[in-house]
This record gives structure tokens, sequence and C-alpha cells, in this order.
């Protein structure tokens, strides 16, 4: 664990005068890492497996608790082009990234507005397109013990779960997931969690190398969209996982890894 | 002192056991008879009428949507009605809910012919709307504080500033401002603010000079919330008065304490006030981003305390695995089932321990019943603790017949009303309209004087 203290910190970055917090560690080419709608849970045994070969950038999305809200931020849009002059004032560019269910939303977006921002994609589980069939669950509708355990299929299976969110909610971590939930509401509230030109306005990112990350019984977003968003974008591809819900990263670890360095490369 | 009638107007026929199950919001409208209804809203408006005749200064409305519990789900509709049919009355409105209205340039105009259609009798009010009715409405919660402060701000200049002219906000867009239905009242009509007691409306009523009217509230912290609005209107430099503050109290009187008490009691399954656990669904009631940072700490720590969410459905999904018997993968079975969405709860236990609630309700004085002559001293108790300027009767929520609805309102005319004037008289209790709110001055020495205490209480 020493070891690991060393090598993960955490930075503040200027960008459009609001001061981004980045978690980073590894060491290796830059992968971004745009965390999901509950905030960033920490670092995981899949960003412990992907640091050993590259650099993992997470930064935290302003509102969600750490980084401070920015106001004039109204929609995914707005978040995407921030994270877009990150990449380019950082000189990221083109970089690696990876999204998680919103996050993979704001992927999505930059990519549709700039794909040569990008070197490679992977989308996890994306919002962002609103599902050929069945609905994406109206997180707002319930509260954040729900919303979290709706989000893995198997979690008696999934030690990995328990050790986040296994034990008694403390007041502090409900209180970190409600300032999550409130600028998600800000960003996607309606449409919600989606945006409905988002698939034609993919059509600019054919032949950015891109792999679709689905559980098949994610119960936040029907994986029905994988399907969606590898036509959107030409030449994508899906890998899905069996037995596994909305977070293939936690559930699947060991499998998601795998995937996501095979495509990556070095 | 100004003295008004309000009823939550319920749709009277929902069955209990849909009310206990499923509280406040969310009651399939199947259990909805439009038949019903309309011989409800035009009771309910008829009401208003036997209220002004009997000697009420003022009617007062308010709106909530997808609830049986209030059938104004547009309060403006039924103020527009009572603006034709009544002559004399105050027509309260407590309030329009600024940020699930939508388009407050039409709002202005609606208030605005109400006003003129009334003759100049139209007060209106503001609400953020409860939690449920951002879900209703599909007003994003995230926004609800600034929707509320940007269309409250477009209302009095759409009803002041001469037009046309165009309006760029964050929030709202007219590019032609020039509406041709304008207040009778001049500058505007009075505006009031009802609320539950929190700090920060509070302290935005001082700053605007308007009256804040508390919801049957307990009477200690109601007292501490006007020592707020006194601090607060200090720093504007104006002294408080009971024309700033205003009292819903609720009250039901019948012939025998008996006949009183049984009315009374069916009032738990009404209005608010009555505890979350019934009032709504939590997910409901706190919609993301609806709550400044203070509430939803209290929140956090209610629902992550396993013994204070005894009873919600909502306990087990809180606590992970090895505690408090409940693991998160039984929570998710449940989940996948939708056994939480259903609130495994026994009715009937649940029914009983609500009614056993209402002596303590009694005591507390948030509920006063009994034969007029009985009411009088504890209205007094509540009129010498607050000493508000604005003083509501609320009564006649739950599943009360129209025959008992309009006794009650006759036996409080009678005796009650006349016996709270003269209370007010001799308290000095003067309303809104008799001082202009925000004028008095502040003493020689800049230290503001209270208005409510709780000193009345210890005798």
């Amino acid at each position: 664990m020493a070891d690991e203290a060393r090598a993960w910190r955490e930075e503040k970055v200027a960008v459009d005068g609001t001061s981004l917090i980045v978690e980073r560690g590894g060491a290796g080419r830059p992968v971004l890492v745009l965390h999901d709608e509950l905030g960033n849970p920490g670092w995981l045994k899949w960003t412990r497996a992907l640091a050993t070969r590259r650099t993992i950038l997470i930064p935290l999305h302003p509102g969600f608790g750490r980084t401070e809200r920015a106001e004039w931020m109204l929609s995914i849009r707005d978040l995407a082009g921030f994270y877009s002059r990150y990449v380019k004032e950082k000189g990221l560019a083109p970089v690696d990234a990876i999204g998680f269910s919103m996050g993979g939303w704001i992927a999505a977006d930059m990519a549709a507005s700039n794909p040569t921002q990008f070197r490679k994609l992977v989308l996890v589980a994306p919002a962002g397109i609103r599902p050929p069939t069945g609905d994406i669950l109206d997180i707002f509708q319930v509260m954040a013990p729900q919303q979290v355990i709706a989000s893995v299929y198997s979690p008696a299976n999934t030690p990995e779960f328990g050790e986040l969110y296994g034990g008694p909610m403390l007041p502090e971590q409900f209180e970190k997931f409600e300032e999550a939930r409130a600028q998600t509401a800000r960003l996607a509230w309606t449409p919600y969690m989606h945006n409905p030109t988002l698939p034609r306005l993919l059509g600019v990112a054919a032949g950015l190398p891109t792999l679709i990350v689905w559980g098949k019984q994610d119960a936040i977003v029907p994986v029905s969209t994988a399907e969606a968003y590898r036509q959107a974008i030409g030449g994508a591809r899906v890998v899905t996982f069996d037995n596994c819900g909305h977070r293939p990263e936690i559930e699947k670890s060991a499998e998601f890894v795998r995937e996501v360095e095979a495509f990556l490369g070095e | 002192m100004h003295i008004m009638y309000f009823t939550e107007r319920p749709y009277r026929h929902v069955p209990n056991d849909e009310v206990i199950k499923n509280g406040f919001f969310g009651i399939p409208n199947k259990h909805f008879d439009a038949g019903k209804g309309s011989q409800l809203l035009n009771e309910y408006l008829d009401e208003k009428v036997l209220a002004e005749q009997v000697g009420f200064d003022g009617v007062m409305l308010n709106e909530h949507h997808d609830t049986a519990f209030c059938m104004g789900s547009v309060m403006n509709v039924e103020a527009a009605i009572l603006a034709r049919i009544t002559e004399r009355v105050k027509i309260v409105l407590l309030g329009n809910p600024l940020p699930v209205v939508g388009n407050p340039l039409r709002l202005a105009e609606e208030l605005s012919m109400i006003d003129m259609i009334s003759r100049g009798r139209l007060v209106a009010g503001w609400v953020r709307g409860a939690g449920s009715e951002q879900f209703a409405t599909n007003a994003n919660p995230g926004y609800n504080r600034e929707y509320f402060n940007e269309a409250h701000d477009l209302v009095v200049q759409a009803w002041t500033r001469p037009g046309p002219w165009r309006y760029e906000g964050k929030h709202f867009h007219y590019r032609f401002v020039d509406p041709w239905a304008l207040p009778i009242q001049k500058p505007h009509p009075p505006i009031w603010i009802p609320g539950l007691l929190s700090p920060e409306t509070v302290i935005w009523c001082a700053q605007h000079r308007y009256p804040y009217i508390a919801l049957a509230t307990f009477l200690e912290p109601t007292v501490e919330l006007w020592n707020i609005y006194r601090d607060a209107a200090a720093k504007e430099g104006y002294q408080v008065g009971s024309e700033n503050f205003g009292y819903l109290q609720k009250v039901f009187v019948a012939e025998t304490e008996e006949k009183a008490r049984d009315l009374a009691k069916w009032d738990m399954f009404g209005g608010a006030g009555i505890g979350y656990s019934l009032f709504g669904k939590p997910q409901w009631m706190f919609p993301p981003g609806y709550n400044s940072k203070e509430a939803t700490r209290r929140v956090a720590r209610q629902f992550s305390d396993p013994n204070s969410s005894a009873g919600s459905p909502f306990a087990n999904a809180t606590t992970g695995r090895g505690s408090n018997g409940a693991s998160v993968a039984e929570s998710q079975i449940d989940f996948r089932t939708g056994v939480w969405q259903e609130q495994q709860i026994d009715v009937e236990a649940t029914r009983k321990q609500i009614f056993e609630t209402f002596p303590q309700v009694e005591r507390s004085l948030q509920v006063i019943c009994g034969t007029p002559r009985s009411v009088i001293p504890k209205i007094r108790k509540v009129l010498e603790v607050l000493r508000p300027g604005i003083f509501g009767f609320w009564q006649n929520d739950g599943p009360i017949s129209a025959e008992a609805r309009t006794t009650n309102i006759r036996l409080i005319a009678e005796e009650v009303l006349p016996a709270t004037r003269e209370i007010g008289k001799e308290l000095g209790l003067v309303s809104p309209f008799d001082v202009q709110p925000g004028s008095r001055k502040l003493p020689d020495s800049g230290v503001p004087e209270s208005v409510g205490s709780l000193a009345p209480l210890a005798s």
C-alpha cells in the first residue's frame, strides 16, 4: 500500500477558471478516465492493473463533490467542451479515453464534436443514446442506495462491490452521492440521460477505434443501447459480459482489464 | 388582524388504504373519478363564498400536483372564478409554485387578470413546490432555487416595467415583453410567502419585505424563525411588526368535544405536517439538488441511521452486508422484484399508529379542536406566542362530509372568529393592510425588538 500511496497523487489543473482536481497514477501513455454519475469510487482493481503500463488521469467532474461546481455548465455538451479544453491545454491529444455510464456520454459527445482529440475510445455502458428497447433507469426516482444496488447484477459474487459499498452507509457517503446526483440532474434531467441527436452527431466519429463494453444484465442503461452505439460510430466493436450489470469494471474486473488492454495496446 | 379561511380541498373519496400505502404523491389516478371531482370542486368554491358571507377577511388557496390531498392543480383557475363570484374577501394565493410553472410571463398575465377581475383583491405568493412537484411537472430540481429567484424577478418586472422590452436570463428568455394584462393594484399586488421554516426563505422574505406565513409549524421553532426574520430585517434597516408574520392554525369545531375530535383526527391523513413517513416517499420528497446542503445533511443523517428509519422500506437498502440483518444482496433482490417500491407496510397497524399520534398533535396545539368555547383560549395562546398579523383557519382536511365541513365553518364564524378578532385587537396585532411591512423604524438603540415570545407558553 505504501508504494501505491506514493504512486497515486492528486493534482489541480486550471481549466477555464475552474480548479479541476485530477487523480493521477501509473506510468506510460496517458489514459483519460471519465467517471460515472455517482462520482469517482477511488482506485480499483482495474485501475491498479492498467496503471502498470499506463498513466491514468481521472478528473473529478465539477460539481460532483471535490471539484467546485461551474455554474455556467447546463448540459453534458458543456462538460464535454470543458474536457476538450483540458485535453487540448494539457497537450494530451490524441488521447486514449475510457468513459463510464454518464462519463461515457461525455466522451461520446467529445468524439461527436472532435474525434481527432482521441486515439482510442472505450465506452462502458454509456448513457447518451435512448435505448432502442427498454428505458434508462430513472435514478432520480430512487434514492442513492437503490441506485448503487441496481448497478451490479450479483453483489454477492462481487467482493469489490462489498468493499466499496458494504456496511452501513455513512452520512458523509450519502451526502457525496447526493452532491453527484444533484449535479447529474442539472446536466441530464431532460431529455433524461440522453441527447436525441447524438446518434447522428456521432457519424463524424466513424473510423475512430472504439470499444463498447456492456453487461448483458445492465439494470441502469439497457444493453440494447450497445447496438445503437455500434451503428452510430462506424467501425466500433461491442463486447458484452454475461451475468454482469452496469459496472463490468467491478463485476468482471479481470475480463474487463484483458479486453481494455488488448484494445488499447501499449 | 387579517383572518382567512383555508382548506387543502382534498379528493375525499380516495381509499384510505391507498393514502397509507402511498402517502402524499403517487397514488394511481385510477382512483380518481372526474364526476366526484366535479362535485367536490364546486363544493369547495361554494365554501369560499360562504366564508366571505360569514365574515372571513380572506380566502386562501394553494396548489399541489398529482395528489389526492389537494385538488388545486391549477390554483389560478379557482382564483379566477373566486375573483368573480366573491365581492369582498382577499384572494390569497399561497402560493404559485414559481419553479414548476415553466412560463413566468404567462403567470404574470394570469395573476394580473385575477387582480383586475377581482377589482384589486389579489394577494400573490410564491412557493418552491414540494419535491414531488418537480417530478409531476418535470422541473429540474437542481435549479429549483435559481428558477424561483429568476421567475420572481421576472414576474415583478412584467408587472411594473413599461413594455415592450426584451428579456434574456439564465433560465428564461422572452423576445417581447409587453403584457396587456397588468395588476390594478400598484405597483403590484401584495406578495406573501408561505413556508415550513426554511431559514433561507425567511431571510429572503425579510430582504424583500414580504410577510412570511408559517404553515401550522411547531411553535418553538416558529418563534426562532421570527427572530431570524427580525435580524435580517434589521440588516435591511427596519423593525419587524406583526404585519411581517402570518400563521396557519388547524382548528376544528363541532357541537361537542367528542364530535370535534372525531373530525379532527382525520386531519392526520390530510395536509402536510405529519411526518415524512406518511407525507411521501423519500425519493419523491427529496429529489437531487432540491434541498440546500444543510437540509441534505439532515436527510443524510436520517437515512444512514437504521434506527431512525424504522418502518421505512428503504431502511434495508441503506445497510450493507453483515449489518442490521439486511445485506446488499437481499436489498438487491427487493429492488429487482419491485418490493421496495411497494412498501411492505401493515396498513392496519399504520392506521392505528397514525390515530395514536393524535393526542400528541393536539397537546402541541398543532391541531386545536373542540366546541367553539373551548378552542378560543387555545387560539389566544397561539396568538400570544406568535403575534401574527395574518391568521389563517386551516380546516376540513381528510374525508369529512360536506355537511360537517359547513357546520365547522359556521360555528367558527359565529363565535370563534369574532373572539379571535377581539384578541387580535387587544394584542395590537396589525395586518399588512394596516401597516406597510418594512415601514417601521428601528429603535434608536439599533437593536430590533422581537415579535414572538415563548413566555406565554409557560403560563
